[in-house]
């Protein structure tokens, strides 16, 4: 196979020491912006390109690529320990990663995360080697309607399962969707709900409100209790490790399940997180155990991470091949590429052969650099947890200022992540659920977007959205998923009287 | 009537159910402006902004309803002594984050970690004082002189010339 | 800006001014003493950041300057944040702006309180051209025949933005001819190329770097360069074309002409001395092989300007474009 010479050929390169070492100080810088909220992957690779203007394409891009990698493993690291998401995909990794720190399987937490991440990657990185001239061209099946159709899928995927009471469920995801909307209109260019104030056209980033929503406001919640953190008490072995490596083959349709997902949503251009969330959707829907979700499921830290890192892998195809970005990530990556005299698009595989296939060999070897480098510091990891609360509560809280304030270099961000805060911490108390708010302010303007971009391609009609079989396909899933719970609830009636008991027994939904 | 002292869990149910409807009335006022009209290419800007307003209002309307018919039975939000304990960490991230735009992030950010161990963490005055600047000193290291990060900077950073 | 950040700024000011007189400095011509802020009124990835990141690594590469210029990105309601945060700077020599079109079209579409002459222009680095490109298989070889197919059915034109210069571009080639186009618009210029290549639209107005790669792997066909000259660079970027081979607008009969400032800008307020610095900076940036190779690689137009010159030229296209948004409606 002429993919496998050339693959080896890119190893060559990427062996050489000096891009080793790069290697090395990529993935212990990107864990460093994936823990540190705001100061993202997009965020860090911009501040840290024109360092490695001075170096070789190849050297360059290794490096960069491997602070993505880095990037995408660290994101998970402040997820489990403290409720707050280093990245915007690894929002969905709370959901069960926390609840497990607090119960004091933190390591374990890690672990999964960080191995499932690896697994993510490693398919996805194999599909680019193998099929990526074929994915790209899928790829440009891709435009306004389809897109919309992808993001319905997200939702419907998700939406139906919350714990919440309906109409707080409901209420929350208004919000979310109403502090999307704030801002310019990217359709028309027009100013919404700013109130003339200037601090409101940036609207509500998504990390800000999640950086107080689930950080701050999980801070506000455990000092309650007294002033600790409730998984202090956490046993860590570095032979957790092992346990959980032994544990995990058993899950194995799961993350192939999420990897495909993830490469799916990685390649239409959608990105990561709402990979991510539809990963974590699907696996709670196919579980057996999906109540228990949510409540600190190893499957539930699994499915997104394994998710978000094929995508985020996957994510750098459409650049390479087509020269659009899918993730904001990408897109940095793309301007780094230009100023290295490299074109991004279709002819980079043709005329840079060397550089494809050494940035593709660098993903193999940079993501399992990366996974030897965050296993090994688990036990760290885990062990922050152990510093007294009185010292850790006022470096967290330090550290998302700095977050938020990065996000957009806005003062104001501060002070609105923390309002975020407080009004997370009324809503946990009040059985307000977070995640359809979170999901809503993630995916809503791009929803609105590509909604109303196909309505401007289309003329006004609502047909567009069941133009071709790609579309109507997707669409068709999206409410499958969306009718799914009133299906399996009839059904469960009809069974139910057909047993002839007649009563039917309480879901705890 | 339930057991305790502290902030009953129906008014701040209500509360926040107000406050809802506020945001929902808001986004319906803001949207009238700009137009809520399907135009000829498709919904107008306040459209959808117009329609989540509504569904907001009516189901904040709804969970305001339920709060005051479960008013009697409802119990605590949180006790006096619980709130207090909440304050003693939201009043000093309050004051943190109102300092910010004077003294810049980094002055604001010693005292902080320096007042948490201190009368959180029982800490002498003197190591919480030594720790609250070295996390400063290290975030200047980290932002300011490797990353090239520029955070909010105060005089202090001024007379150092940065 | 809260009053706060008032107070913090004009200690700068007082620290700036300090170092103005002092007399050493003073002999030897004005040089930054604290990081330079290079504001981005755009977000990470774009055109505009693009260059503002290359030559923040020339001037580190180069060594071009003692202190660092640090790229901030202030993107907020179309750029409108990035402008009334320099606006709010004034007399802060540590601080450039880098604009793009949306200088003139933000505060028009928008009615944010800012305008070019709250700032000071410091230089003119190139102009960025406008292409009209087609699906290569759609049945279209003229900018004229692609004009008289929309006049017959409403055509698609996909774009980056919304009131800005590719919706600025799609009004006028209207008004213009006639031809019916229906204005979708993307997050970004790579975004609108895909599209255009997966024929989702049916044309774009594609900056050449945004679609050449495209246009190399045959996927696209340029029809006319919005300029009032042919593009400079005569290499070939196919088997048949060059950039230079490509006919303006004018050429095939469509009178429609729009190019895109990428110019550099301080706040109001700062001495003479603390501009001709930047003028100097920059000037040795231009100089650079890897500013010819950007320039030679997104095929921009190299004109550079600087006072008087600049200023005229600012005026006058800040008037061209109150009259091409005011026909458009695009008008707060």
């Amino acid at each position: 196979m002429e993919e496998l010479g050339l693959l080896m050929q890119g190893f060559a390169v990427v062996m050489e020491p000096q891009n080793l070492l790069l290697m090395l100080v990529g993935i212990a810088l990107g864990v460093l912006i994936g823990v540190l909220p705001g100061l993202g992957g997009a965020n860090g690779i911009a501040i840290l390109l024109p360092l490695t203007f001075a170096m070789p394409p190849v050297s360059a891009i290794i490096m960069l690529s491997c602070i993505y990698w880095g990037a995408l493993f660290g994101g998970a690291i402040t997820s489990i320990l403290f409720n707050i998401p280093g990245e915007p995909w690894s929002v969905a990794t709370t959901f069960d990663g926390y609840p497990m720190a607090q119960q004091g399987k933190a390591a374990e937490a890690l672990t999964a995360a960080f191995t499932s991440s690896f697994v993510g990657a490693f398919i996805a990185i194999v599909m680019i080697t193998f099929i990526a001239p074929v994915i790209a061209g899928f790829a440009l099946r891709f435009g306004p309607p389809e897109f919309f159709a992808v993001m319905f899928l997200s939702f419907a995927s998700f939406i139906g399962m919350s714990k919440g009471p309906a109409l707080k469920t409901l209420s929350a995801m208004m919000l979310g969707f109403l502090l999307a909307a704030v801002g310019m209109d990217t359709v028309t260019g027009q100013l919404r709900m700013t109130f003339g104030s200037t601090e409101m056209i940036r609207g509500f980033d998504f990390l800000v409100a999640v950086i107080g929503l689930f950080g701050i406001s999980e801070i506000l919640c455990s000092i309650e209790d007294g002033l600790r953190f409730k998984g202090e008490r956490a046993k860590i072995d570095a032979r957790v490790v092992l346990k959980v490596w032994a544990s995990l083959p058993k899950h194995w349709w799961l993350a192939l399940r999420s990897s495909l997902i993830g490469c799916w949503m990685g390649i239409t251009p959608a990105g990561a997180t709402p990979a991510s969330f539809m990963s974590y959707g699907v696996a709670r829907r196919m579980s057996k155990h999906g109540a228990s979700f949510g409540k600190g499921r190893i499957e539930g830290v699994i499915a997104p991470e394994t998710a978000a890192h094929a995508a985020g892998t996957s994510a750098l195809l459409p650049m390479l091949t087509l020269g659009v970005p899918g993730s904001p990530t990408a897109a940095v990556l793309l301007g780094g590429l230009i100023m290295w005299g490299l074109q991004p698009g279709p002819m980079l595989f043709v005329e840079q052969k060397d550089f494809v296939w050494g940035l593709i060999a660098s993903m193999y070897l940079g993501n399992v650099v990366g996974l030897i480098v965050v296993l090994v510091a688990v036990p760290w990891f885990a062990a922050i947890l152990r510093v007294p609360f009185s010292i850790i509560a006022a470096i967290i809280l330090v550290v998302c200022a700095i977050g938020a304030f990065t996000v957009s270099n806005a003062e104001f961000d501060i002070t609105l992540m923390l309002i975020f805060g407080v009004v997370g911490y009324v809503l946990k108390k009040l059985d307000y659920p977070l995640a359809p708010l979170v999901l809503a302010l993630v995916l809503g303007d791009r929803t609105e977007e590509a909604f109303r971009q196909s309505l401007l391609i289309s003329q006004g009609s609502l047909r567009v959205f069941f133009s071709n079989w790609l579309v109507s396909s997707i669409m068709a899933m999206g409410f499958a998923l969306l009718l799914w719970p009133v299906v399996s609830w009839v059904v469960e009636r009809i069974n139910a009287h057909r047993s002839g008991t007649g009563a039917v027994v309480p879901r705890e939904a | 009537m339930s057991a305790g002292r502290g902030l009953r869990m129906s008014m701040v149910e209500a509360g926040t159910a107000l406050a809802f409807a506020l945001a929902g009335t808001a986004a319906i006022g803001d949207s009238l402006r700009i137009g809520t009209g399907w135009g000829a290419d498709g919904p107008q800007s306040g459209t959808f902004p117009f329609w989540i307003g509504v569904i907001l209002v009516a189901a904040s309307a709804g969970t305001l309803l339920q709060a005051v018919r479960a008013r009697a039975e409802s119990g605590l939000f949180a006790s006096w002594g619980q709130l207090r304990l909440v304050a003693s960490v939201l009043v000093p991230t309050a004051l943190y984050v109102a300092a910010i735009p004077f003294t810049g992030i980094y002055l604001a950010s010693a005292a902080l970690v320096a007042w948490f161990m201190h009368r959180l963490g029982g800490f002498g005055w003197a190591r919480s004082m030594a720790a609250g600047l070295g996390v400063a000193v290290t975030c200047f290291l980290v932002f300011e002189v490797w990353f090239l990060v520029q955070l909010p900077k105060g005089p202090l950073e001024s007379l150092l010339g940065y | 800006m809260p009053p706060a950040g008032c107070f913090r700024r004009s200690l700068l000011i007082g620290a700036g001014a300090a170092a103005l007189v002092s007399p050493a400095i003073a002999q030897k011509g004005w040089e930054p003493t604290r990081p330079v802020q290079f504001i981005v009124p755009a977000g990470t990835g774009g055109g505009a950041d693009q260059m503002a990141r290359v030559i923040q690594g020339i001037v580190s590469k180069h060594k071009l300057m003692r202190q660092p210029m640090v790229v901030v990105n202030k993107a907020g309601g179309a750029g409108a944040e990035g402008f009334l945060e320099a606006k709010g700077a004034r007399g802060n020599p540590h601080m450039i702006v880098i604009t793009l079109s949306n200088l003139f079209t933000t505060p028009m579409a928008t009615g944010v309180p800012f305008n070019w002459q709250d700032l000071t222009p410091v230089a003119m680095l190139a102009l960025d051209e406008f292409v009209l490109w087609v699906n290569a298989e759609s049945p279209w070889k003229t900018a004229a025949e692609f004009i008289a197919a929309a006049k017959q059915e409403r055509l698609k034109l996909g774009g980056t933005g919304s009131k800005q210069e590719d919706q600025i571009i799609a009004v006028a080639i209207g008004k213009a001819t006639g031809a019916q186009l229906t204005y979708v618009p993307y997050r970004g210029g790579g975004e609108v190329a895909v599209q255009l290549v997966g024929k989702h639209v049916d044309a774009s107005v594609n900056n050449p770097i945004e679609a050449v790669t495209h246009w190399r792997s045959g996927a696209l066909r340029p029809l006319c360069v919005f300029d009032s000259q042919r593009l400079a660079n005569t290499e070939k970027m196919t088997e048949t074309m060059a950039w230079s081979d490509i006919p303006t607008a004018k050429e095939t009969g469509l009178d429609v002409e729009y190019l895109m400032l990428r110019g550099i800008f301080m706040p109001a307020g700062v001495q003479p001395a603390q501009v001709a610095f930047y003028e100097g900076l920059l000037e040795k940036v231009r100089e650079t092989p890897d500013w010819r190779e950007l320039m030679q690689q997104g095929a921009f137009n190299s004109t550079s300007m600087t006072g008087d010159a600049f200023r005229a030229w600012l005026t006058k296209e800040e008037a061209r474009h109150r009259t091409l948004m005011q026909e458009a409606g695009f008008l707060a």
